[in-house]
């Protein structure tokens, strides 16, 4: 039991070593609210960074239906994404490696983007958003603040299809 | 009282070809914005006070004309016509945007006969050989019209002017259109830019509110005109272009009308 702390700081900083020298990570953690409906399908779900101009900069994760019902294909309704599918889905391939998954069932989901995959990005002040849509139900987008290029943290929350949403840079 | 009766019938005989003046016509799609591998849309075409609700005359769709994204022409599917509207599909299975118009064109005159008024209408070719020789004060139209919308699956494409008639020349895409933001388009005239002319925008679902909440905006000597969009919703858009014959040269009437969506 006293092993532990010792472990866990050994994993610490083999963890931080790499980091020092690659800059920092990225994690978004979304909150899917539990919604009571008679007909509840979870929500798609897509996850971006965004310019002070309001432009995508990177999506960083789509949760969508992979695969064809008989009520057609999963990609069928990205649209009702309908802000990411505006500023950036519909330009992009589906699926795309590292960025789409399955749809998500209610509870704390974490997006951990390693700084390899955001090498373009310019140090500076940007948003994550995250945007829900829910067959039979509503669409939320929830944007909140962070900055590129220092560890700092930031938080926001949805208030219908979307729970806390937090941002962390971790250097 | 005779004089306004001429006038009325004369104003009647003019507003003829443009029943969509007194009627809005208009082709009004299911969606506009899709995604995945191929779609499908659905699309209503009729001639009615309310836009987009059928209640008055189905429309013809004799001169209706797709281009796919590639420029080919694609085919409406299920086509029918019931009492207020018709009806077709259209199978969207390449990427991009789609043009779906109705078009017409045609040649009509007016001329006086032994004190009589009387009109004429039939292809331009035959113009000449219709009109009695005796015919005074004779009065030649052409006219065009189109009733047009556009639709999307994946990224929007650049689309095409036809070069002929009244036509929307998009600056904003017309598949990019978002509630609080301004668009902007330009109306052209066979191809150039048709300044100074009126455009009328109304908001679908009429029915459901009691102010039409309708507006109107006037094109720049370039024929641009902008919108910032008050609500999400289907519009309907409307413009008609009419220039005097002179020197025995045929006027012309052009009217364009359009439905755009816009998005939340």
């Amino acid at each position: 039991m006293r092993k532990l702390p010792l472990v866990l700081t050994a994993a610490g900083l083999a963890a931080a070593a790499p980091a020092v020298a690659t800059a920092a990570d990225l994690t978004v953690s979304v909150e899917l609210p539990r919604i009571s409906s008679a007909s509840y399908h979870r929500p798609y779900v897509a996850v971006w960074i965004e310019k002070p101009d309001q432009t995508t900069a990177q999506t960083l994760a789509v949760w969508y239906q992979q695969t064809r019902n008989n009520e057609g294909d999963g990609k069928d309704w990205l649209k009702d994404l309908r802000t990411w599918w505006r500023k950036g889905g519909r330009a992009m391939t589906m699926p795309a490696d590292g960025v789409s998954g399955p749809t998500k069932a209610p509870g704390r989901h974490s997006v951990t983007v390693p700084a390899a995959r955001l090498r373009a990005l310019p140090a500076g002040q940007y948003n994550i958003v995250v945007e829900a849509a829910r067959e039979l139900g509503g669409r939320e987008v929830v944007r909140v603040p962070f900055r590129w290029g220092g560890a700092n943290t930031g938080a926001g929350t949805g208030s219908t299809e979307l729970g806390a949403v937090r941002v962390a840079v971790t250097r | 009282m005779k004089k306004t009766l001429a006038f009325l019938s004369l104003a009647a005989v003019l507003a003829a070809p443009l029943s969509a003046q007194a009627h809005r016509a208009w082709l009004a799609p299911t969606s506009t914005v899709l995604s995945g591998n191929d779609a499908w849309v659905g699309f209503d075409a009729g001639m009615s006070n309310g836009v987009f609700i059928p209640d008055h005359a189905a429309m013809r769709l004799a001169g209706l004309t797709i281009t796919a994204p590639d420029g080919s022409t694609a085919q409406a599917e299920n086509v029918s016509q019931a009492k207020y509207r018709s009806s077709f599909d259209l199978h969207l299975s390449q990427p991009g945007t789609y043009r779906v118009a109705n078009v017409g064109s045609g040649f009509m005159a007016s001329y006086k006969q032994g004190g009589e008024q009387k009109r004429w209408r039939g292809a331009e070719a035959e113009f000449a050989a219709a009109i009695p020789a005796d015919a005074t004060e004779v009065q030649a139209t052409r006219t065009d019209s189109r009733t047009e919308t556009f639709v999307t699956l994946g990224e929007p494409t650049d689309l095409k002017t036809v070069g002929k008639g009244l036509e929307l020349a998009p600056v904003t895409h017309p598949n990019d259109l978002a509630v609080g933001e301004a668009a902007t388009f330009k109306l052209l005239k066979d191809g150039q830019p048709a300044a100074d002319v009126e455009v009328t925008i109304a908001r679908g679902g009429i029915r459901y509110r009691n102010n039409p909440e309708e507006i109107t905006v006037k094109t720049g000597a370039d024929g641009a005109f902008s919108v910032t969009w008050p609500e999400a919703g289907l519009y309907w858009l409307g413009a008609s272009v009419r220039t005097a014959g002179v020197n025995g040269q045929p006027g012309s009437n052009a009217s364009w009308n359009g439905a755009l969506e816009v998005l939340p």
